[in-house]
């Protein structure tokens, strides 16, 4: 038999999040903790699955006259209109005057492909793979294979985290932009920047829109965590609004994954503002031809439980007060833990745990001493020095400050 | 001025045209004949008892949210495979393949087609039957395939092309891809019976083609899922190592659940690894995991023996019906007094039909009966019920006497 046409397709590396996590779970000892992928959990270390989204789920499954039915390809009506929305504000002027689309999409991911495939074709000309595309350092490593695999040629980072300072690097970032090839492309994190929880004051982003208005920058924005980040949807929200107040044209990929729970649903939305009605429904009648390509039509179950939501007054107030349970332990996670290590005198400064915001933080703990964590805690964080506040516990707290204290103490 | 002033507004889908039209027409007779979802004998969707059952089990199991794999649900993956493969297949038993979760047929086939961009240097050819799905040109292309044709259906006989067919195939260049639909050809209706099958899958071993098989009616099209699968488990006992999409689509009702599988078979289970760790190298960009609800609702009715077996009895149900439509139409037409040989309208299988109706027959089905379906003259015979198979008779024995 002839060789196998597969023979020469090398082993790829593991996605490294999911292998810390497939380590962790084959670890036995009974100290362990996962600080590493970016799901929520309750303070008995567990997933929560929202209050208000089994008492949606429950009703669904109780409407007999709903079905299995295909979605439109652009997705179910009343979610659309819902989650952008949330993201623009219901007095937004963008949406009054009829300038938003929104595509629903399979999670925050499918948001951004379905972004990034549209950009690569109809933006700065046709099929321009040749326009840049910045990306955070860091950031999400799946930025960058998104719009790779997209067809972008050309993909850079900007700067954005100041390691010695352990925060923002507004000079360089500005420096970039001012020097980044007209209608470059920009990934921004709307907020709690993943992985280092640092965002940009609301001074600092009118000065990064100011920039980009001038250089004519596009912004595409990734939110992930509205509502999850500072409790609060419109103070989540700030950015995106002031840049669409701003009179630019953009869009933001939504994940529903996190702020409501729905990680395994594939809830998310592609929001577009652009500059009038006429010009956003031909945007829309080309992203929907790169759906039908993708997945053709979105999955359901997931968007009517956010549309339900969202449409009722009482159930969005109920869902409001579940993302606020979330954030607010994820707030209170930080402050014990800084305050733990203050207590215990641990080398250097840790205001940035209480400063950063949303799920992760960036300790600032190198690699060696990450390893430490990993070989000799069992305490699972990426190698960036990433940890996921949500993994920490009132149980735990107390054995994962001793064992930074002792990280920073004994490995430089 | 706007970013997008030059963006093209994009073409209308032929297809929702047929549905937006026939939604306005207010003649109380209209049929929708466009529409590619099974319809109950009161032209209504119809969920699977089973599906509401292993809903109601996954409903008291409070499970959590969290993301899958991003090859998907293992015991969906498993259960689809083995569907498809059968229990028995020595390449399921030895584990020589893998299967990852899908997002139902459109996402596997292009999780499929950007796979073989990456990995099947040998070409980039990928030849579709003529007629095919309308979607799969687009599928491969948006994928960097280009696409070429054999022949298939012969407009003149409504039946498959044979000769037609294997005279194509015999010259398509060694190891060029050509995708095969399983079963219920879509858009036709036309199968090859297996005496055909057999003589296609020696024709392409001799060629060294890489068979991409479709298989989206599964159950759906004869009533039986063994038989369906026929040609695909043919094929892989050649030697033949196909890769195969499939959808839950139709066969489980989980249309806007989107459950589907992409399975690649392999020399063995060490290349089986290898080629699933690239696939999530191709599935973590697209939208980093797959939805779980269709997978887990598809996975309780496999994995569960009594589900299973309603489960197959349901879809045998609604295959029968299909069936029962079929010959209805064409007893009606010779009750009408039709002249026409409608022979294919039985012979063919599936969801739809191809009438052999000219565009301008269809044009007065639209307008005068309000009949409504594809210029091709292609029709869902699911949209056909025991109410309403006379009044399409009669309709199109008016525009074809």
């Amino acid at each position: 038999m002839a060789a196998s046409i597969f023979a020469a397709v090398p082993c790829a590396p593991p996605v490294a999040v999911f292998k810390l996590t497939a380590d962790f779970r084959e670890d036995g000892d009974s100290r362990k903790v996962n600080l590493g992928v970016g799901a929520y959990r309750t303070d008995e270390g567990q997933p929560w699955v929202l209050p208000v989204v089994k008492k949606v789920e429950q009703m669904i499954a109780n409407d007999n006259s709903l079905n299995h039915e295909y979605l439109p390809i652009l997705g179910l009506p009343e979610f659309r209109a819902n989650a952008s929305r949330i993201a623009l504000g219901d007095d937004s002027p963008a949406i009054k005057e009829k300038r938003v689309g929104s595509v629903q999409s399979l999670g925050g991911t499918g948001a951004l492909r379905i972004g990034a495939e549209f950009l690569r074709r109809w933006y700065n000309g046709n099929n321009n793979t040749a326009t840049p595309v910045y990306v955070s350092a860091p950031s999400w490593e799946n930025h960058n294979s998104v719009f790779m695999d997209a067809g972008f040629k050309d993909i850079r980072t900007y700067h954005y985290w100041n390691a010695a300072k352990r925060g923002l690097d507004l000079q360089g970032l500005l420096n970039d932009m001012e020097n980044a090839p007209e209608f470059s492309i920009f990934i921004l994190h709307a907020c709690a920047h993943n992985p280092t929880g640092t965002d940009p004051t609301p001074e600092q982003w009118k000065q990064i829109a100011a920039v980009m208005k001038r250089r004519c920058l596009f912004p595409f924005f990734d939110s992930a965590y509205q509502g999850f980040a500072s409790g609060s949807l419109d103070k989540d929200a700030w950015a995106v609004r002031y840049f669409v107040s701003e009179g630019f044209e953009l869009f933001c990929a939504q994940s529903f994954s996190k702020n409501f729970g729905l990680y395994n649903e594939r809830v998310g939305n592609l929001t577009v503002v652009g500059k009038d009605a006429d010009n956003v429904q031909r945007v829309l009648s080309q992203m929907e031809k790169i759906v039908r390509t993708t997945w053709s039509n979105p999955p359901s179950q997931g968007a009517r439980i956010v549309a339900t939501t969202l449409s009722s007054p009482e159930l969005f107030n109920e869902w409001y007060g579940n993302v606020k349970t979330m954030a607010d332990r994820v707030l209170l996670m930080r402050s014990e833990l800084r305050s733990r290590l203050e207590a215990l005198g641990t080398p250097g400064t840790w205001n940035h745990i209480t400063e950063q915001i949303g799920m992760f933080s960036f300790t600032g703990l190198n690699p060696k001493q990450v390893e430490y964590m990993i070989k000799e805690k069992h305490i699972y964080l990426m190698a960036s020095g990433r940890i996921n506040m949500c993994g920490l516990t009132t149980k735990n707290l107390d054995y994962v400050a001793k064992s930074i204290h002792e990280a920073v103490t004994k490995i430089q | 001025s706007s970013w997008w002033s030059h963006v093209e507004m994009g073409p209308p889908d032929p297809i929702l045209g047929v549905t937006e039209a026939y939604k306005r027409d207010t003649n109380s007779k209209k049929m929708n004949l466009g529409v590619g979802a099974y319809r109950d004998d009161n032209g209504k969707p119809y969920v699977l008892n089973c599906v509401r059952k292993a809903e109601a089990m996954i409903a008291s199991k409070k499970m959590d949210k969290e993301y899958l794999p991003i090859g998907g649900l293992a015991d969906f993956t498993r259960a689809s495979a083995e569907l498809a493969l059968g229990e028995n297949s020595e390449a399921f038993k030895s584990g020589r393949y893998v299967t990852v979760q899908g997002i139902s047929g459109t996402g596997s086939l292009r999780i499929g087609a950007n796979f073989l961009q990456r990995f099947f240097k040998a070409s980039r050819d990928v030849y579709l039957p003529k007629p095919s799905w309308g979607n799969h040109t687009p599928i491969f292309r948006d994928a960097g395939m280009q696409l070429q044709a054999y022949r298939y259906y012969d407009p003149k006989t409504c039946s498959l092309d044979f000769s037609g067919a294997m005279d194509d195939i015999s010259k398509i260049p060694e190891k060029s891809i050509i995708l095969l639909h399983a079963c219920a050809h879509n858009p036709t209706g036309v199968d090859p019976r297996q005496e055909q099958w057999k003589e296609l899958a020696a024709t392409v071993k001799k060629r060294n083609l890489l068979v991409y098989f479709d298989m989206a009616y599964q159950g759906f099209a004869s009533g039986d899922i063994n038989r369906d699968a026929w040609a695909v488990r043919y094929f892989i006992e050649q030697g033949i190592n196909i890769v195969l999409s499939q959808s839950f689509a139709k066969n489980m009702g989980l249309y806007g659940e989107r459950a589907g599988a992409f399975t690649v078979i392999c020399s063995d289970a060490e290349e089986a690894k290898r080629v699933e760790s690239q696939l999530k190298i191709l599935i973590r960009p697209m939208y980093s995991n797959p939805p779980v609800n269709g997978a887990r609702i598809a996975s309780m009715i496999l994995n569960t023996p009594d589900l299973r077996k309603e489960w197959l009895t349901e879809v045998k149900g609604m295959a029968d019906r299909i069936i029962s439509m079929r010959t209805q139409l064409v007893s009606n037409l010779k009750k009408e007094g039709s002249s026409h040989n409608w022979q294919h309208i039985t012979d063919q299988i599936g969801m739809f039909c191809f009438t052999g109706l000219k565009p301008e027959q269809v044009e007065r089905l639209i307008k005068e009966f309000s009949v409504y379906m594809t210029k091709d003259g292609r029709i869902s015979v699911a949209g056909v019920t025991s109410g309403n198979v006379g009044y399409l008779a009669h309709a199109i024995h008016q525009v074809t006497k």
